[in-house]
């Protein structure tokens, strides 16, 4: 074990240096940038400390407990910076701010909507998903429900989410790292894959967890340094930076108030409610809850993450403002020197072109390595969290029925994170050059359509049944699916049809809806025995909520 | 002592229904605390946008939409912890007497 842990650490240290060197040789494609040493360097110190965290978390990691909740003994803090670690990707970071950069005030209000849902999961899943759950949220699912059909159902919803955000991540690494570090887009994709496995198949959740703190530390210190730097430019005045925002940007005036986005009421109601219920049904997200002791550090983590992650986006709004001006009328961050053209890079890159206006490129190495980081950080949640439904949700309850050992489970979790890094990376590639927006929309759809309804109604409605709860997840999972693939973004976009046979490029309101309405229309109908013991069953897992009686505690060490 | 027996008692014990009630009662009113709000934002955002166009002050070019928004969020985040003050205290208290209670 620790020879293999070693050798794995010394192929990935290798994978990177590999990378590196046949990077210069290998420059194609207009948009690759040079060699960047810096960002490198900087990126192998991140890497070569949370591989030491690994060594020495791989040491703690002993019982399956410790793998899938690093024992049940991270705070409340700790959890919350993680929590905040797993939400603000890199995807996050580049977005919002090019969204700002673009498009003005409508930037805003997506991050309102990508904010939303954290007090509504404090006030009404936080301290229940505590107390319900240990290791999945398919624990909480079919907590009083058939364990086979509804374990399984939960596993795969999991993991259709967890493979759609990895292929999601994946392409955003090999792009970025293609970008930032002057890097082949195959070679990132691998490096991205072996670290994830080394931190996830080695480390679990206690490694996992601290290089979500590590990389939400340096995200955060990283967009405060810059906004602090930027202000400074525009003498600390927000009067100062948006009069010239609009002075340089084509929309003018427009860029102060709501424009075209959420122009149509019912897109951004679908929007709006598949970010809302869909960052409830998170696998990787609701994971986190287990690994603190308890319900009161289960909220305290949300509170704190609530804290970082609504601070993060209003730094994003503050770096894609300015860099409307600073980026915005300077031909050196524009192909061929023309300001108003195609930015270098393309349209994601603002942020990274103000980092270098502002702080140099050796601010810019910094923050690339902090994207590259983000990437590498949240894939390793994803694949935990994707590892966890394989082994403990499909492998020991539904296989084996609850008879596999403590090792067994633990090899099959490890075999199966190494599988999950092995499909990131073949997914990676094969999607590259694709375009991988809708997958958010699909991710997001089956997260809020099949993942919330069956958990949130599994805790708050007692006539729920495992009927209702099987026909109401697949009714949400065809529908959100089929919907997405009908939207406007697939359908006409990728499909090159010349009409969407479906408007929104959300599908939750209609998803969402009937996935509600066929679980309650087949749960009130169902007059089985078993439904009628399903039904009895709710009062012990009711004052287990409410109180915690009998929930998981911390493991003791 | 059995756990079914516990349970009984946990469910007898008025303390666990005025625990249960205050608590569902609060995060009720602090979700539509926070929904009502946000989904007024983008009803209005959407339909009628010009309201937040209208600047903050006479002669500054700063529309009212940015400090609303950021309003929203760091609102939320105070929500948050004004639930968790109050559920780490006396929620947790009242729950801590129920169980204490019921294991006598």
């Amino acid at each position: 074990m620790k020879r293999s842990l070693t050798a794995l650490i010394a192929g990935s240290l290798l994978a990177v240096s590999f990378a590196v060197f046949a990077g210069p040789g290998a420059i194609e494609g207009v948009e690759k940038q040079p060699v960047n040493f810096s960002a490198i360097a900087m990126f192998m110190i991140f890497v070569i400390a949370t591989l030491g965290i690994t060594k020495w978390a791989a040491g703690k990691t002993k019982t399956t407990a410790d793998f899938y909740t690093a024992g049940g003994g991270i705070t409340g803090f700790q959890n919350g910076l993680a929590i905040a670690g797993d939400y603000m990707s890199a995807a996050t970071l580049l977005g919002l701010t090019s969204m700002v950069y673009f498009k003005g005030y409508d930037g805003f209000i997506y991050a309102v909507c990508f904010f939303i849902g954290w007090p509504i999961i404090l006030f009404l899943m936080a301290e229940r998903l505590r107390n319900l759950g240990k290791f999945t949220f398919a624990d909480i699912a079919s907590y009083r429900l058939d364990q086979n059909r509804i374990r399984t159902f939960a596993a795969i919803g999991s993991l259709t989410v967890v493979c759609f955000y990895l292929i999601v991540q994946m392409v955003g690494a090999g792009q970025l790292i293609q970008l930032l570090f002057g890097l082949e887009y195959n070679y990132a994709v691998v490096v991205v894959g072996l670290l994830m496995m080394v931190y996830v198949t080695f480390g679990g959740m206690t490694a996992t967890t601290w290089v979500q703190i590590i990389k939400a530390c340096l995200l955060l210190g990283g967009g405060i340094s810059l906004m602090l730097m930027t202000l400074a430019q525009f003498g600390w005045s927000f009067e100062n930076l948006f009069t010239k925002a609009i002075e340089s940007h084509k929309l003018g005036e427009k860029l102060m108030s709501p424009g075209t986005l959420m122009a149509d009421p019912i897109s951004a109601f679908s929007l709006s409610l598949g970010l809302l219920f869909g960052t409830a049904g998170l696998p990787h997200i609701m994971m986190r809850f287990f690994t603190v002791p308890n319900a009161k550090e289960a909220r305290k983590s949300v509170f704190y993450a609530t804290g970082f992650i609504g601070l993060f986006f209003l730094v994003t709004m503050v770096l894609g403002a300015a860099a409307i001006t600073i980026v915005g009328t300077n031909g050196a961050f524009f192909e061929g020197g023309q300001v108003g053209g195609k930015l270098i890079g393309g349209g994601n890159m603002p942020v990274m072109h103000l980092a270098k206006a502002v702080g140099g490129d050796i601010f810019l190495g910094f923050l690339s390595a902090v994207a590259f980081a983000t990437i590498l950080a949240v894939v390793s949640g994803l694949a935990l969290a994707g590892a966890s439904a394989i082994s403990h949700d499909l492998y020991a309850r539904v296989i084996k029925k609850g008879t596999a050992s403590s090792a067994q489970e633990m090899k099959v979790t490890r075999i199966a994170s190494v599988g999950l890094g092995l499909t990131a990376i073949l997914l990676g590639i094969a999607f590259k050059d694709q375009n991988v927006l809708f997958l958010v929309a699909l991710a997001f759809g089956v997260a809020s359509s099949v993942n919330f309804p069956v958990l949130i109604l599994s805790m708050y409605w007692k006539g729920l049944t495992t009927r209702g709860a099987l026909w109401g997840g697949i009714a949400g999972l065809v529908s959100s699916v089929g919907l997405v693939i009908l939207s406007p973004t697939v359908w006409v976009k990728i499909l090159g049809n010349k009409a969407a046979i479906f408007p929104y490029d959300h599908p939750a309101i209609v998803s969402m809806t009937l996935a509600f309405f066929v679980t309650w229309l087949l749960s009130v109908t169902d007059k089985s025995a078993r439904a009628a013991a399903e039904a009895a069953a709710f009062e012990e897992q009711f004052i287990r909520a409410q109180t915690g009686l009998g929930a998981a505690g911390a493991h003791a060490h | 002592m059995s756990q079914e027996s516990i349970q009984a008692k946990i469910r007898s014990n008025p303390k666990f229904a005025e625990l249960v009630g205050k608590r569902t009662r609060f995060a009720i009113i602090l979700s539509l605390v926070v929904l009502v709000p946000y989904y007024t934002f983008m009803f209005l955002v959407s339909t009628q946008p010009q309201i937040f166009a209208a600047k903050i002050a006479e002669g500054s070019v700063i529309t009212i939409g940015w400090p609303i928004a950021a309003l929203i969020v760091v609102a939320g985040w105070v929500l948050t912890g004004v639930y968790v003050s109050r559920a780490n205290g006396e929620f947790d208290s009242i729950t801590a007497e129920v169980l204490k209670e019921a294991r006598k």
